[in-house]
């Protein structure tokens, strides 16, 4: 990078200035802005087909935008000459499939990433993997395919995998929707813990009363815009914005 | 209403209710089991009872009106057996192997070259394949055969290029296409989320492809890949046209040294048959075995 930006803990880690994305003719981002702090957990919910998924799938640059701006600590991501790789270093991702790789095991998929990517050494990356999936509460499943594990049980592996990378920010694209009921839990204690440690978080989600208690800052998103953002409290006791109300009404 | 399986042939059970049936689709893609599938569902007696067949031949004797008897034929053929098949069969074998081989490496390629991100290689690659898999594998050929030199002269020395190896040029040229096929088609097959969850945790796509996304297809690509082995040793013979001397020219010529008696044809061409079958048919088996096994597993 030949302007490497300076950026200090006390500016937005991720900053989107009037994002505009779309898919052929179809605009899903009709200019989004929004600022998270290192630190802070936001949570992005909205109708389907609001633009949720897709925003976040910006950050990390799985979908490229047409105008506007995205900064990962400070850096710009849509700039051309921007190492990607770098900044997926930097940028965990969990998706609602879990998309683990089903011919490794739990343990691999977790070591995978460091070991090829950040080419670190094995017993080192082995030692912190087996960590990481104890804190998913995960041990004894180390040597489990994906296939032998619940909906909970992957999405967990995944955090882990995700974790392995050592990201400063963590993305979760709706990482309960494909799951039982009775796994859900799991999953959000695992990301609550995350939070609490002091993990900067973006997640997209349906689950309101866990939006409630996990986030910093609520964003309502509606046919590509922000409808309207606030901390919890304030967004589920006084919402101001009708379409906010409806959206509220119809799933609490 | 219990319908009778037809190897080969995929029926639906039979009702005189109306059923909605789900969506098949009508296409059988190259990496889907064929051929293997057909030769493994006959039974391993199918061929012996054309030799069997051919022991009880007597009419051509009768019509011909000769001294020589179906013993005679039998008994030269023993003759020729050790010939036939140490010379003639193990040249075929040979053509398949190094057919397949040099087909595999390059099918490799331009399989990988379908999928390149840069779309002129992956047009160009894709062009190719489609030649080459709908091309008749005689004309292919004769192209080479016929286009090709017979030696290669380097400053003095002179490099005779034999038949059987312009054969397996011409055959590896189809069988590239194909296998080209089963890699793309295979690596298509994984869903796009295994690239989406590797590039996010910075895999480069070279890494996505090879140890991600290429470990998981490489067990589907294995059973159309013998299939592939099966269909072209079965066409082997075809070379013997442009006279290379694998089994089949050899059997002519045995029966042309053996005087030519009509009483000849019968069992010596069942012979060939037959040792095609005995090396053919096992392989067909196990592939339909791996194809199953593979089928459940991922």
């Amino acid at each position: 990078m030949s302007n490497t930006p300076t950026w200090t803990p006390d500016q937005p880690i991720i900053s989107l200035k009037d994002v505009r994305k779309s898919f052929g003719d179809l605009e899903v981002l009709k200019g989004v802005s929004l600022d998270v702090m290192k630190g802070e957990v936001i949570c992005i919910i909205g109708p389907s087909g609001s633009g949720k998924s897709t925003l976040i799938r910006c950050v990390n640059a799985l979908n490229d935008i047409q105008a506007g701006s995205i900064t990962v600590e400070g850096q710009e991501v849509h700039d051309p000459d921007l190492d990607k790789l770098e900044l997926r270093k930097k940028v965990g991702m969990v998706f609602q499939q879990y998309n683990l790789f089903p011919h490794k095991t739990a343990l691999e998929n977790v070591m995978m990433a460091p070991l090829k990517v950040l080419k670190q050494g094995k017993a080192d990356v082995e030692e912190r993997a087996m960590k990481l999936l104890a804190k998913v509460r995960l041990q004894g499943k180390e040597n489990s395919y994906p296939g032998e594990l619940s909906g909970g049980q992957q999405q967990r592996v995944a955090i882990a995998r995700s974790l392995a990378m050592n990201p400063d920010v963590m993305l979760f694209d709706e990482v309960t929707a494909a799951l039982d009921p009775e796994t859900v839990k799991e999953v959000l204690l695992t990301i609550k813990e995350l939070a609490a440690e002091g993990m900067t978080c973006i997640l997209v989600t349906h689950e309101m009363g866990f939006a409630r208690e996990v986030a910093d800052h609520i964003y309502f998103t509606d046919r590509g815009v922000i409808v309207e953002h606030g901390p919890p409290d304030t967004f589920f006791d006084a919402a101001q914005d009708p379409r906010t109300k409806e959206f509220l009404s119809q799933i609490l | 209403m219990k319908s009778k399986h037809i190897p080969g042939i995929h029926q639906q059970n039979q009702t005189d209710l109306p059923v909605l049936h789900s969506f098949k689709r009508r296409y059988r893609s190259p990496s889907e089991i064929g051929f293997s599938e057909w030769l493994a569902g006959l039974p391993a007696w199918v061929p012996f009872l054309v030799l069997l067949a051919a022991a009880a031949w007597p009419m051509t004797a009768l019509a011909q009106g000769s001294n020589y008897t179906t013993g005679q034929a039998f008994e030269a053929l023993l003759r020729w057996i050790p010939f036939l098949v140490g010379s003639g069969f193990f040249l075929t074998i040979v053509i398949s192997f190094l057919t397949m081989l040099v087909g595999t490496v390059l099918g490799v390629f331009l399989g990988l070259g379908q999928i390149s991100q840069n779309r002129f290689i992956a047009k160009f690659c894709w062009l190719v394949t489609q030649t080459f898999r709908n091309s008749p594998w005689l004309v292919l050929l004769f192209i080479v055969m016929l286009s090709f030199p017979f030696e290669i002269t380097i400053g003095d020395t002179i490099i005779p290029i034999p038949d059987w190896i312009k054969a397996v040029i011409g055959l590896a040229l189809p069988i590239m296409a194909n296998i080209s096929e089963i890699v793309r088609g295979a690596i298509n097959s994984v869903p796009t989320a295994q690239w989406e969850a590797s590039e996010s945790l910075a895999f480069t796509r070279f890494q996505t492809l090879f140890q991600i996304i290429l470990p998981q297809c490489i067990k589907r690509m294995i059973p159309p890949w013998m299939n592939w082995y099966a269909i072209l040793t079965m066409a082997t013979p075809i070379v013997s046209i442009l006279g290379v001397e694998e089994v089949l020219n050899l059997t002519r010529q045995a029966i042309e040294a053996e005087d030519n008696h009509p009483e000849l044809l019968v069992p010596f061409y069942s012979f060939v048959l037959v040792i095609f079958f005995i090396y053919c048919y096992p392989i067909a088996r196990l592939t339909v075995r791996l194809e199953r096994r593979f089928a459940v597993k991922l």
